[in-house]
């Protein structure tokens, strides 16, 4: 036996349990999704094969098509907010951080603190914060004389709120992510830079920008999964239903309601929740991998 | 954001609780006998009602397991179909039912097997069947009444009597306000409560004829009678809360319970939970305003569910034994006393002078439209009303337009509509 022969038996003995945990936890899951999704289903069983009618339905017919297509709306507005405001903010201080300025290290610490709560403590929190009769906000803002409005309850304010929150709660991620970009910018560029006469915006456009690509191809990625498989917060503080009237509605919610049912009615739909789901799947794995593909080809070696 | 991760474990997560579910607590022992439930807050009085049951029955414990309210028809579906779960379970009503009885995963239940279904009114076993062949598949213990609680202490202190008309009803709420009381507790965040509210409200306006003609055909939720219907609710909103649109479930049973609003649209199943949240709270209970003096004041009511065998148990002699239990007066009687709820078992004593008045009203009911008719197929009228009265109270939506949207979504699955 040849030692390359050896060699083969052995990454294959050693990948075995991964790749087995990966076929029956991952792949057959998502295999049995696909399936389900063309079928009919009473409850969990499963009945007659419909073809493609549960995708028709979903992209196509009423009530269906309405809520499939606002909620796919809903996502995208999240992303882009998430872009600007999570992504934006933290690459600002980021930079400031990078700065060294006196208690720059207790401020990293505060910046990130948020990101260890699970999203159930809080969309539970500022659920509270945010209640229109004792929140913590309007009560704030009427100290000032301002009348805040029932942020969670306006469909105008609505879903600006959970992405603000969203936003509070993991800035410290995105900041983090840059800074150690940032950090890897070697210091004589930018010192060059600087004697060059480079003010900071000018640093921040035309140095730094391009040198933390890889950390841009990051957040850009992970914001994008994260943004179209938004659930936890919607669910703590809107409800399965995107209340109010469906203005918090996103793919996620939509998809759970519908394959296993809201409180109101315990009745679940697996076969258009399936179908839900796989074109979920399809959507942000195929624009995922599009993205990941553009940005990896302006990340420059150093 | 970055939840994928998050995702992929809670994924996980529910998927190992699910395993350890199945695998832990499939099969009891011999003699003992397992029950699963949506109700972790009962398992003081399950534990006593259990008891009573292991005495009549000497050799059979019964094991008491609860699981979340939201993920258990998900969790029973998916242990039944793998052909586990307990021997006994708890089963939802109407549309929650017929899923998981109509996929065979329940014994049929008739009256030479379990005579005590006798002792239940035909209304309450309907609930618990299957719509095609009316073929019965668990044993009903609650009904449930949707009315309006209110704060006699409030009432009291602002001098308002308690209305008994629409017009009464507006003027007491102006009263209440002026007084400095948020008149009803209600606020429309929690989508479903939206549902209970029009249910309450409605059903006076609409009456039984109209529910004959919605089952007929004859008429749909774009009739004149339930857009008007659904108008009115309009004028309710200038005594919500302030902010009402962002007030959920949870901040408007705070209101109520502590005396900051005079009243509180809601179900019977609230009593037990607003008592133990202020001891001293003087509430009643009374069915929604009437359309005009003298005309009929129809309260909404609903069967909560049943108690059901499992088709795959091993000890069915067993577990019918316990379900004919829960049929007897002996059991509704202590169901009643112990849980606050109201048995529908034919002469069960409510000694709970609450539960005695709520049962009264019940004797000028209607049904609770979407959960009895319309939870059967997806979207659901449930699903589909909350969201429109949700938006037509936060003013993005007219009754027409509700009414046009909750038809078009039922019509999808309910030929009587798709006439029209």
């Amino acid at each position: 036996m040849s030692f390359g022969h050896r060699r083969g038996w052995w990454i294959g003995f050693l990948l075995a349990p991964a790749l087995v945990t990966m076929a029956v936890f991952v792949a057959w899951p998502m295999l049995g999704a696909l399936r389900y999704a063309f079928y009919d289903f009473h409850g969990l069983k499963i009945g007659g094969f419909v073809g493609l009618q549960n995708f028709v339905d979903v992209l196509g017919e009423p009530p269906y098509r309405g809520w499939t297509y606002t909620a796919l709306w809903h996502n995208t507005i999240v992303f882009v907010s998430l872009m600007v405001l999570q992504n934006g903010v933290a690459y600002l201080l980021a930079f400031a951080l990078l700065q060294g300025l006196p208690g720059h290290r207790v401020h990293r610490v505060i910046v990130f603190l948020p990101v260890v709560l699970s999203a159930v403590i809080v969309g539970f929190l500022w659920k509270l914060f945010l209640n229109p009769l004792f929140g913590l906000v309007n009560q704030a803002l009427l100290l000032v004389g301002v009348h805040g409005p029932p942020w969670l309850g306006s469909e105008y304010t609505a879903l600006g709120s959970l992405i603000l929150v969203n936003t509070w709660h993991w800035l410290g991620f995105s900041t983090l992510v840059f800074l150690a970009g940032m950090q890897s910018v070697p210091a004589e560029i930018l010192e060059a830079a600087r004697l060059d006469g480079a003010t900071n915006a000018t640093l921040l456009r035309r140095i730094i920008w391009p040198l933390v690509a890889p950390s841009t191809t990051i957040l850009f990625t992970l914001t994008f999964i994260g943004s179209f498989n938004w659930f936890e917060l919607p669910y703590v503080m809107a409800g399965l239903n995107g209340s109010p009237g469906g203005a918090t509605d996103v793919l996620g919610l939509y998809f759970y309601r519908t394959a296993f049912g809201s409180v109101s009615s315990g009745l679940q739909d697996f076969g258009h929740g399936s179908a839900l789901a796989v074109l979920m799947f399809a959507f942000v794995g195929s624009c995922a991998a599009v993205a990941l593909h553009v940005l990896r080809r302006r990340e420059v070696a150093l | 954001m970055f939840m994928a991760s998050f995702h992929r474990l809670a994924r996980k997560a529910a998927l190992a609780a699910c395993f350890s579910v199945v695998a832990g607590t499939g099969v009891a022992q011999a003699g003992d006998i397992t029950f699963w439930t949506w109700r972790q807050e009962d398992r003081a009085a399950y534990t006593e009602l259990f008891r009573d049951f292991t005495r009549a029955n000497p050799g059979i414990n019964v094991k008491f397991e609860a699981f979340p309210a939201e993920t258990y028809n998900t969790i029973l579906s998916t242990a039944l179909a793998g052909g586990r779960g307990a021997d006994v379970v708890q089963a939802r009503a109407y549309g929650g039912l017929e899923q998981v009885a109509k996929a065979g995963y329940l014994v049929p239940l008739d009256i030479k097997t379990v005579p005590e279904l006798g002792n239940l009114p035909v209304e309450a076993l309907a609930a618990e069947s299957l719509r095609a062949d009316r073929q019965v598949y668990a044993m009903p213990y609650a009904s449930q009444t949707l009315g309006v609680f209110i704060n006699k202490a409030v009432f009291s202190a602002a001098g308002v009597s308690v209305p008994e008309t629409w017009e009464q009803f507006l003027a007491a709420c102006k009263a209440l306000k002026d007084k400095g009381y948020i008149p009803i507790a209600n606020g429309t965040a929690t989508a479903w409560m939206d549902e209970v509210f029009t249910g309450i409200f409605t059903n006076p306006f609409l009456g039984p004829e109209f529910v004959a003609d919605i089952q007929a055909g004859r008429a749909t939720f774009e009739d004149k009678r339930y857009t008007t219907a659904l108008s009115r609710l309009l004028e309710l909103r200038d005594y919500f809360p302030p902010g009402y649109t962002g007030i959920d479930y949870a901040t408007g049973q705070q209101l109520f319970v502590t005396g900051r609003a005079a009243m509180f649209a809601g179900g019977s199943f609230e009593i037990s939970n607003f008592r133990k949240q202020n001891p001293k709270l003087d509430m009643g209970f009374i069915a929604p305003p009437a359309p005009t003096a003298g005309a009929a004041r129809y309260v909404a009511k609903f069967f909560d569910g049943g108690y059901a065998v499992n088709a795959k148990s091993p000890n069915q002699a067993d577990a019918i034994k316990l379900v004919r239990f829960t049929g007897t007066k002996e059991y509704g009687d202590r169901f009643a006393a112990l849980l606050g709820n109201i048995s529908p078992i034919k002469g069960v004593v409510l000694a709970d002078p609450l539960l005695a008045e709520v049962a009264k009203l019940n004797e000028v009911s209607m049904p609770y439209i979407m959960a009895v008719y319309f939870r059967f197929d997806s979207p659901t009228g449930s699903e589909l009303l909350s969201n429109g009265v949700q938006k037509m109270l936060g003013g993005s939506a007219t009754p027409e337009q509700v009414g046009a949207e909750v038809t078009q979504g039922i019509a999808r699955n309910y030929p009587p509509f798709q006439k029209k």
